[in-house]
């Protein structure tokens, strides 16, 4: 079974927010797999563990994006494609038809991905891909069984959970819960480094101008206002209980 | 100006407020022109009439069994539907469930920009803007879709509620849909339903939020009679769920739900930026901690260092008396 996973690198979770010129400051910053995708890569190397197969990840993003593929490399997938060209860059749309582009130039029967990109991600490119390759998806799950050409997977729909079944080729994006992803094996770093990455350019694919030129416009990125520190309140129990029933009734009326 | 199309959010069967909020925005977007909405369900004509007077010059109903349940296949052939009818410029989904699935399958079936959780927009017509927050809620944007269809999914419990009466019931329109082998590719086989049948967590008012330091299952119990006087629900962290005291249906947070209620009061969480990530925008923030160090501090508008085991029964007591 050919499996894709794919993979975006984002900030680490704990990582400060810096605006330079408009601009979040990326110089120093710690970058991970997208949480989600690590999932979606944990989830395929046992899918491939069950069923024999071949994990390939999948990227658009700059060249600081081969950190994230050599550690999902080490956890086990097996190749990886990269499109590191300026050019293919940009906004849910056209990430989404690149990654069409690069995906039906190779075989494919399942291919995971993440929800939801944790930086500035917005739960639109696994979806827009499924339906850019025409073919099924299904979101958010929490279990996937394969059987032959038949997946029964699991997602979360608000706490609720759907059991949800369809055939293979489809799309599949993870949520929390799916699994608990590995940690890459001494010997499995040292048998990244050798293992395939494959660089893709605009010049590689079948992309037109309309594709890559996108469609949001990006006006202006600001960071919240500082939240003035509150007020604790300090005193005999039974005082502070009724200073912030009050407080919450009269002066903020929220209750 | 442009015509604006809401698609109606529902649960179990019933309106959520976020599509009255929706309405509320789509008469501000539309500026004069066309606002529409549509119902997409089994058995959900009747709930034309709950859509009252908030400003739809049309109600679209698709009412068929194969929307029974939620599936991405018949809702999107719907969707598409509706659209090819009413020819919307901007369209508004909430940024729940259903939403988030079905909103990308449309936007990339029409080649359509689409801003996702938005939390506020300004402007109508070509000057609309869509502000939604990146990075777990440490920053923010201001978006604008380039050209064509432009469709959001709008954050529950951001945007101002409309108060109704504005002389626009909306005339019902039947649309009928034919579905193939096709739109079902997948098939919702069980939904079990686990999330709490009370206050929808996104939804409300008032968020009661237990985390590690609640300390087993029988500590949220104080919590759920706290958000009970108060009309409110109870959420935690993630550091509750993975101990085990509550259901995952509960997690807010980066990987959970985003809630921005009037009220959250968290006990016994610390406040990791996780977290926070889900709760950063509630109006006014209660921290009841043991650490006067606990980070959660910094974010809250009034806090209580103390046991919140003790503390959370007698602010329940507090507010009976008050709410009386
Ligand atoms: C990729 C990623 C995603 C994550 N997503 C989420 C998410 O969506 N949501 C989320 O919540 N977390 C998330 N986390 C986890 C997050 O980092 C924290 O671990 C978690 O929020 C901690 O939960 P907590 O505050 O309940 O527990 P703790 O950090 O252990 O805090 C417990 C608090 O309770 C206090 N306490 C103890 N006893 C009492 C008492 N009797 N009375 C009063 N106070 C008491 C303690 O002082 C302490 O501050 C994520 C982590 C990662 C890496
Ligand atoms: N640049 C990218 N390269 C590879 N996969 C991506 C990229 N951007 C998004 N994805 C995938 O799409 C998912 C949803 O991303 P997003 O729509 O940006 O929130 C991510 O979890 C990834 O699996």
């Amino acid at each position: 079974m050919n499996i894709l996973v794919c993979l975006k690198q984002t900030f680490d979770t704990e990582e400060r927010i810096v605006l330079e010129n408009g601009h979040v400051k990326e110089d120093g910053v710690r970058f991970v797999i997208n949480p989600y995708d690590e999932y979606a890569v944990e989830e395929a190397l046992r899918i491939k563990e069950e069923h024999d197969g071949q994990v390939t990840l999948v990227s658009v993003g700059p060249t600081r994006f081969e950190e994230a593929i050599r550690t999902a490399l080490a956890m086990g997938a097996d190749e990886a494609v990269l499109g590191d060209d300026p050019a293919l860059f940009g906004d849910e749309f056209t990430i989404s038809k690149v990654l069409a582009a690069i995906i039906s130039q190779r075989p494919y029967d399942l291919i995971l991905a993440g929800n939801q990109a944790v930086d500035d991600g917005s739960g639109q490119v696994s979806v827009r891909l499924a339906e850019e390759l025409g073919i099924p998806h299904i979101s958010m799950a929490t279990k996937v069984e394969v059987e032959g050409n038949k997946v029964t997977v699991h997602r979360d729909a608000e706490g609720d959970t759907e059991i949800v079944t369809g055939v293979l080729p489809m799309v599949i994006t993870a949520q929390q819960g799916l699994n608990e992803p590995r940690y890459p094996s001494l010997i499995g770093i040292r048998k990244a480094s050798k293992k395939p990455l494959t660089h893709v350019t605009v010049q590689d694919l079948k992309l037109s101008a309309e594709d890559l030129a996108g469609r949001i416009n990006v006006l202006e990125t600001y960071l919240p206002k500082p939240k003035e520190a509150g007020r604790v309140l300090s005193g005999e129990l039974t005082d502070v209980v009724r200073e912030l029933a009050e407080a919450l009734h009269t002066t903020e009326k929220v209750v | 100006m442009a015509k604006v199309l809401v698609v109606a959010d529902m649960r179990r069967g019933k309106l959520r407020n976020v599509t009255f909020e929706m309405l509320g925005a789509a008469s501000a977007i539309a500026n004069g022109d066309a606002v529409a909405i549509t119902l997409l369900g089994k058995n959900v004509a009747g709930l034309a009439k709950d859509l009252g007077d908030f400003g739809a010059d049309a109600v679209y109903v698709v009412d068929a069994p194969e929307l029974e349940n939620y599936n991405s296949g018949t809702y999107r052939k719907a969707l598409l539907t509706v659209i090819d009818q009413f020819n919307p410029g901007v369209l508004l989904l909430a940024h729940s469930a259903i939403g988030r699935d079905l909103a990308p399958m449309v936007a990339a079936r029409l080649g359509a920009g689409q801003v996702s959780d938005i939390t506020s927009f300004e402007g109508t017509g070509e000057n609309l803007t869509f502000v939604r927050s990146i990075y777990a809620g440490k920053a923010f944007t201001k978006v604008s879709v380039k050209q064509g269809l432009a469709i959001a999914t709008v954050r529950p419990n951001n945007l101002t509620l409309p108060a109704g009466g504005v002389g626009k019931p909306g005339t019902v329109q039947n649309v009928s849909v034919s579905f193939e082998p096709a739109d079902l590719a997948t098939l919702v086989k069980e939904i079990m339903a686990k999330a709490n049948q009370g206050v929808d967590l996104t939804e409300a008012k008032v968020v009661v939020a237990g985390g590690r330091g609640v300390k087993d299952a029988s500590g949220f119990t104080l919590l759920e009679q706290l958000a009970d006087v108060l009309g409110g629900a109870v959420g935690s962290s993630r550091g509750a769920c993975d101990a085990g005291y509550c259901d995952y249906s509960l997690q807010i947070g980066q990987t959970g739900k985003v809630v921005t209620p009037d009220l959250y009061i968290a006990c016994g969480i610390s406040g990791a930026i996780q977290h926070l990530a889900g709760m950063s925008n509630s109006k006014v923030i209660v921290a009841i901690n043991k650490d006067p160090e606990a980070p959660i501090f910094q974010m809250s508008d009034y806090g209580i260092v103390g046991d919140l085991l003790e503390v959370v029964p007698r602010l329940t007591e507090e507010f009976k008396k008050i709410l009386v």
